[in-house]
């Protein structure tokens, strides 16, 4: 049977979706005021400080840990510069209970559901408290008891994952829903295509948010699709979407708030679209200077989504220079003393390599243990993170 | 000759070949004007223009896709996969078309243009996902050609001989060496043969045998083991699949031992094959059992890298084993 509910018609006609051209939303001016006809949505004091005690955390944790893989301390790392406002004004409209399946970015989120900044470098570090036992490279952070999934390197993977997590909260009925975080890149996997689709055929309550920061690595947004941008999309899978200004932190929390709704009491899934810009270089591996100018980053520089909330709240006079001030210091110090803390903490235990792999060790990985062990203690010198743990019982 | 590291002469592998051939094309993530994450298409865009190098969009089964449709077509598509952990969501354009093309066509259509380049392995703290030796999968799969080089040299001739072979080609570079392995290379254009393994060193008292970023491993352990004065024969496969059977087999009737190496975990891995055929072809020859120096039953580790890899350590402890068995 057919599925299409369209009129005939009896001349060839075609269309390219431009009647589909979909509005950015907006709230916040640079300024920190608001856009006339725009109306802040219901946060209060202590909300709002949670969203900006986050992202402040969030800048200063980049800034050192950069500076601390630029000294060699640390072997890798990615800054979320610029996209404060697009990960934390979304995990802010969420409840914390809400499943967040993020692509790597997005330590913002983490951050404001409270992980520390002990967690933070347990697993930037790799150490013995590392929850993820020291296996994955910097930043790929997990936490079960605030709802974050691990990081996957593999782009894109967790979009139809979110989707499937999504149905069985439904299923469960716990009126609870699922976030995947994404890049305008990784929009391009064939991963997001099947979840955006199982998406609204299921009828599952998730919610797509694509941070447009305008590169794939190297690659523009403009070499990445010819569309206008990703939200269109969503139309091709009959999915609701929305376009906002990602460095706007009202603007991002309103509409995740509004597309939570469609999601939890509608099960209607929701894609939307941040529009913002990658400041920092992809990776600490990663220098921008071999395709983009100076220039166009200056532009961005002028929409800072930290600078543009804070002016905001300054306005609502709850928030001062000197608390700022306080602050950053405060953050600064405790960085830097956690980090040091972190460094010293010894690797996770040898048997760190054979666990996990299932939920039992099988004999054949044992087997191979045992010959591992016995060469390291052969070879003691050669192995000093893990020597230790292999004295006696030849 | 021109000393160059291993991506200077991947390169100008590609160089060659774009000049030699209108119809090669070189495409794939980032691989345009920045010239590939760790540049081995560099300056290529800026030389042959935006329609023969180009950035793709991000989506590795649409990249070979692609590229099987445009070998289909005549082309010599050489498709870059940012990095050897990240091909899977094309295993399926791999497996079940380019390498059954000809095959399920009667030979009326063939991808043999194709060559699909991927840095690979282990050693630059990349963890789980910026480690992986993936060669088993796709040596499981007939139809396909596997190769890795060892060396600057090697790169730049197999490389040209597999984007003008007239098979599919795999191309997994050891991005470990891509830096780090310099040497002499040739102007100009030349191709080494794929297919046939190379004996680098001849010895008596066992074979040792690798591919790729192994081969210098295997060359540490070596000079231990000769110290000790076991006399050693060094082979570097070069191409996976097909793999050259005979000069394996013709060594191990010599030495009457063999020790294989290779990064990729154990079990299923390429070693388990080869081992297989030599104890056919050699059973009364050999004499202690074949040996596999290989990454663990495991995903590959960040922190403890170094215990899991299969290191010059554990090649000549081997060795050592292999001899005085």
């Amino acid at each position: 049977m057919t599925t299409t509910k369209s009129k005939t018609v009896y001349t060839p006609v075609f269309t390219d979706g431009a009647e589909f051209r979909i509005p950015t939303f907006k709230l916040l001016k640079q300024d920190g005021s608001l856009y006339k006809g725009g109306k802040a949505p219901d946060i209060d004091k202590e909300k709002a400080l949670r969203i900006y005690h986050a992202m402040i955390t969030t800048r200063v944790l980049d800034e050192r840990m950069l500076g601390a893989q630029r000294q060699g301390r640390l072997s890798f790392y990615m800054q979320c510069t610029g996209e404060e406002a697009s990960i934390i004004g979304s995990t802010a409209a969420l409840d914390d209970a809400d499943m967040i399946m993020a692509q790597y970015r997005e330590q913002g989120a983490l951050a404001y559901r409270g992980f520390t900044i002990d967690e933070f470098m347990n697993q930037l570090f790799g150490n013995e408290l590392d929850y993820g036992k020291g296996r994955q490279m910097p930043v790929h952070y997990g936490s079960s008891k605030l709802n974050y999934m691990t990081i996957s390197s593999p782009l894109a993977t967790q979009i139809p994952q979110a989707t499937g997590y999504a149905y069985g909260q439904k299923m469960a009925g716990d009126g609870h829903c699922t976030v995947a975080y994404f890049g305008e890149g990784a929009a391009s996997e064939g991963d997001f295509h099947a979840a955006l689709n199982m998406a609204t055929v299921h009828r599952v309550p998730v919610i797509f948010i694509c941070r447009n920061n305008g590169y794939a690595i190297s690659t523009p947004a403009t070499e990445q699709f010819a569309a206008d941008g990703v939200a269109p999309r969503a139309y091709g899978y009959k999915m609701d979407a929305i376009r906002v200004d990602g460095n706007d932190t009202l603007a991002v929390y309103q509409a995740t708030e509004a597309a939570r709704k469609l999601a939890v009491e509608e099960n209607r899934p929701v894609l939307i679209e941040a529009m913002t810009y990658r400041l920092a270089a992809h990776s600490s591996s990663d220098d921008p200077s071999g395709y983009r100018s100076k220039d166009e980053e200056a532009v961005w520089r002028e929409k800072d989504p930290i600078l543009r909330m804070y002016n905001w709240l300054i306005r609502q006079k709850w928030w001062s220079e000197s608390e700022e001030k306080e602050l950053q210091e405060r953050l600064r110090r405790e960085v830097l003393e956690t980090m040091k803390r972190a460094q010293k903490r010894p690797p996770p235990p040898l048997d760190s390599l054979i666990t996990d792999v299932y939920d039992e060790v099988p004999p054949m990985l044992n087997a191979q243990f045992e010959k591992l062990k016995a060469h390291i203690r052969r070879y003691p010198d050669e192995y000093p993170k893990s020597a230790g743990h292999v004295q006696g019982g030849a | 000759m021109a000393k160059m590291n291993m991506l200077q002469a991947i390169n100008d592998a590609l160089d060659i070949a774009m000049a030699g051939n209108d119809r090669v094309l070189c495409f794939g993530e980032d691989v345009g004007v920045f010239g590939g994450v760790f540049r081995a298409t560099s300056n290529l865009q800026q030389k042959y223009g935006k329609d023969r190098c180009f950035n793709t969009p991000l989506v590795e089964q649409g990249i070979i896709g692609f590229a099987n449709g445009l070998a289909a077509q005549g082309s010599f598509p050489v498709a870059e996969i940012q990095f050897a952990d990240y091909i899977f969501p094309a295993f399926d354009q791999i497996v079940n078309e380019s390498a059954k093309f000809r095959y399920r066509s009667g030979n009326l259509f063939n991808v043999g243009g194709l060559t699909i380049r991927s840095p690979y392995g282990g050693g630059i703290a990349g963890g789980l996902y910026h480690s992986q030796s993936p060669e088993a999968y796709f040596a499981h799969t007939p139809g396909l050609k596997v190769v890795v080089p060892r060396n600057p040299h090697q790169a730049k001739g197999l490389l040209l001989a597999s984007i003008n072979d007239p098979n599919p080609t795999l191309f997994f570079e050891p991005k470990r060496l891509y830096r780090a392995s310099t040497g002499e290379v040739p102007e100009g254009e030349y191709r080494l043969p794929l297919g046939e393994a190379e004996v680098l060193k001849e010895g008596t008292d066992v074979t040792v045998l690798g591919w790729g970023a192994q081969m210098e491993v295997i060359d540490k352990a070596v000079e231990m083991a000769e110290k000790e004065g076991f006399s050693c024969e060094v082979i570097d496969l070069r191409t996976i699949l097909p793999w050259d059977v005979e000069t394996v087999a013709e060594s191990v009737l010599k030495t009457g031992r063999l020790v294989i190496t290779h990064e990729a975990p154990l079990t299923g891995g390429f070693a388990g094959e080869i081992a297989a055929t030599i104890q056919e072809r050699c059973f009364l020859y050999l004499e202690s059992p074949i040996a596999r120096v290989t990454g663990m039953d495991t995903p590959f580790p960040l922190v403890l890298e170094k215990e899991h890899f299969p290191n010059h350590l554990k090649v000549y402890e081997a060795i050592r084993e292999s001899v005085e068995f």
